[in-house]
């Protein structure tokens, strides 16, 4: 019997297709987030529009919060911690949470490295821009690449924006020939053996998610049709008028996300959605995307 | 031959991976009517809860009992734990295709997920190596349903003779020995 293997890892990743991802604060929210039929959910202590606005050193959650949810429900928890904290994965994974996010989301913990996830049995997501990091986080062994989007912003202009490069450097990749990858492995700043099986393959060898402003049931159907094969929804739901119509609504236009006639029907009576900011709104140097490489 | 795979959520592509290797014809199903023309049809891993509420909420319940009593079905993990007729999940209905009762999560949370050879009754010479993915575990196997496959004290894989159930993922990897034993059974 082998458990950790990255076939184990990347086979929950797989189960979560076609799913939303909801981010939780409480045991209240994350039974919302399950009854409105969520694949899983984020275990944190603020949404990423709560950290942006408070400030502060955002670190990973309290413990006995997370126990909490996983108490009260039975679809898989997910938790975050600081990109580079390897402390706070390996407590994550004491606790059995079923997904480890090293998230730029929380104040990341070393500007150099990233955690070096092989060595861990739970599976890891992280955020990319493009194809080069998101081959970067899966030569580190993580099992699921997500956008990163702008989190917290309720604006998908940035998760659109990455997805859409993310996908063009693998279409490229598949046009050039055997000369030509070792000169774009060093472009891209990528391993080599990743980049060969991409220029094969044309897709990532592990899933590719959407997260960093999806607010409504349309905004995750353009992130599918971009390419995501499931979407994180961060602030968009619990941020909103009526989360738990909206959590519905998102999930609909997730399993029918090429159905114009499911989704205005999803996107009806769904009240206000997240205020959301304008991409100039942020300052630079407060943008969570930039954080990591 | 088209086989159907219930593509509201969770681990389809792969499936349709599997039927591909086989050069069998398969449709992704998001709609009840689709059903029609379909020769089987496989339930798919995924989040069980997030299924049953997908089946429940886009009429495919009634639709998917009717097209059972005629036609075969493949459950895997979550496709399972639906098929059967009660799982220890009190929230949710399920489908009572199939005469079993089921464990959710049974062997734990992901940490405790594993892959494992097992040996298949019907070709004992090369063992599969099974992906259990937050598995559910067979509790109880009605009268006319026989085991495939054990793992420890549990039956993995299980019919009972026109429906096919795997508590592990015969869609992950690339042996087809499953797949090509539900094409077997279809009538």
């Amino acid at each position: 019997m082998k458990k950790g293997t990255l076939q184990v890892k990347i086979g929950l990743a797989e189960m979560l297709k076609g799913g939303v991802i909801m981010d939780v604060t409480n045991p209240e929210q994350a039974k919302i987030a399950e009854n409105a039929g969520a694949v899983a959910v984020m275990a944190l202590e603020r949404i990423p529009a709560d950290i942006r606005k408070d400030g502060g050193i955002a670190r990973m959650s309290n413990p006995g919060m997370i126990k909490e949810i996983q108490k009260c429900v039975s679809i898989p928890v997910m938790a975050k911690c600081r990109i580079g904290h390897f402390a706070e994965a390996q407590i994550l994974e004491s606790l059995e949470v079923d997904f480890i996010d090293e998230s730029e989301v929380l104040t990341p913990a070393d500007e150099y490295n990233h955690i070096w996830k092989h060595e861990f049995k739970v599976p890891f997501v992280c955020g990319a821009r493009n194809l080069g990091e998101a081959l970067r986080r899966i030569g580190e062994g993580a099992a699921m690449i997500r956008t990163k989007g702008e989190p917290g912003s309720g604006n998908i202009v940035e998760a659109v924006r990455h997805m859409r490069t993310l996908v063009n450097d693998m279409k490229k990749l598949t046009t050039l020939d055997d000369h030509q990858l070792m000169a774009e492995a060093k472009n891209l700043g990528a391993p080599f053996d990743l980049i060969k099986q991409i220029a094969g393959d044309g897709k990532l060898p592990v899933p590719n998610f959407s997260a960093g402003g999806i607010a409504t049931p349309a905004d995750a159907s353009l992130m599918m049709q971009l390419g995501a094969e499931s979407v994180f929804v961060g602030s968009g739901i619990f941020k909103s008028e009526d989360p738990e119509t909206r959590a519905k609504s998102i999930v609909d236009a997730t399993t029918y996300f090429d159905d114009p006639d499911k989704l205005a029907i999803a996107s009806e009576k769904l009240g206000t959605a997240m205020k959301g900011l304008e991409m100039s709104e942020i300052p630079a140097d407060q943008r969570m995307q930039e954080r990591g490489w | 031959m088209i086989i159907g795979i219930l593509a509201l959520q969770g681990g389809f592509h792969l499936h349709q991976l599997s039927l591909e290797s086989l050069q069998i014809k398969s449709e992704l199903i998001r709609y009840p009517k689709q059903l029609d023309h379909c020769d089987a049809l496989i339930i798919p891993g995924g989040e069980s809860t997030t299924l049953m509420k997908q089946i429940m909420k886009n009429n495919f319940f009634d639709s998917l009992i009717e097209f059972a009593n005629k036609k075969s079905i493949m459950g895997t993990c979550a496709g399972m734990i639906i098929s059967s007729c009660r799982s220890s999940d009190k929230l949710n209905r399920s489908l009572s295709v199939i005469d079993i009762e089921v464990d959710r999560n049974s062997w734990g949370r992901q940490v405790h997920s594993f892959e494992a050879e097992v040996n298949l009754n019907f070709d004992n010479d090369n063992p599969f190596n099974a992906t259990f993915i937050r598995a559910p575990k067979v509790s109880r196997m009605g009268h006319g349903v026989e085991s495939f496959a054990e793992y420890g004290d549990s039956a993995v894989l299980l019919s009972d003779g026109r429906h096919l159930m795997a508590s592990f993922h015969p869609e992950i990897g690339d042996d087809n020995r499953i797949h090509k034993l539900f094409m077997g059974m279809i009538k």
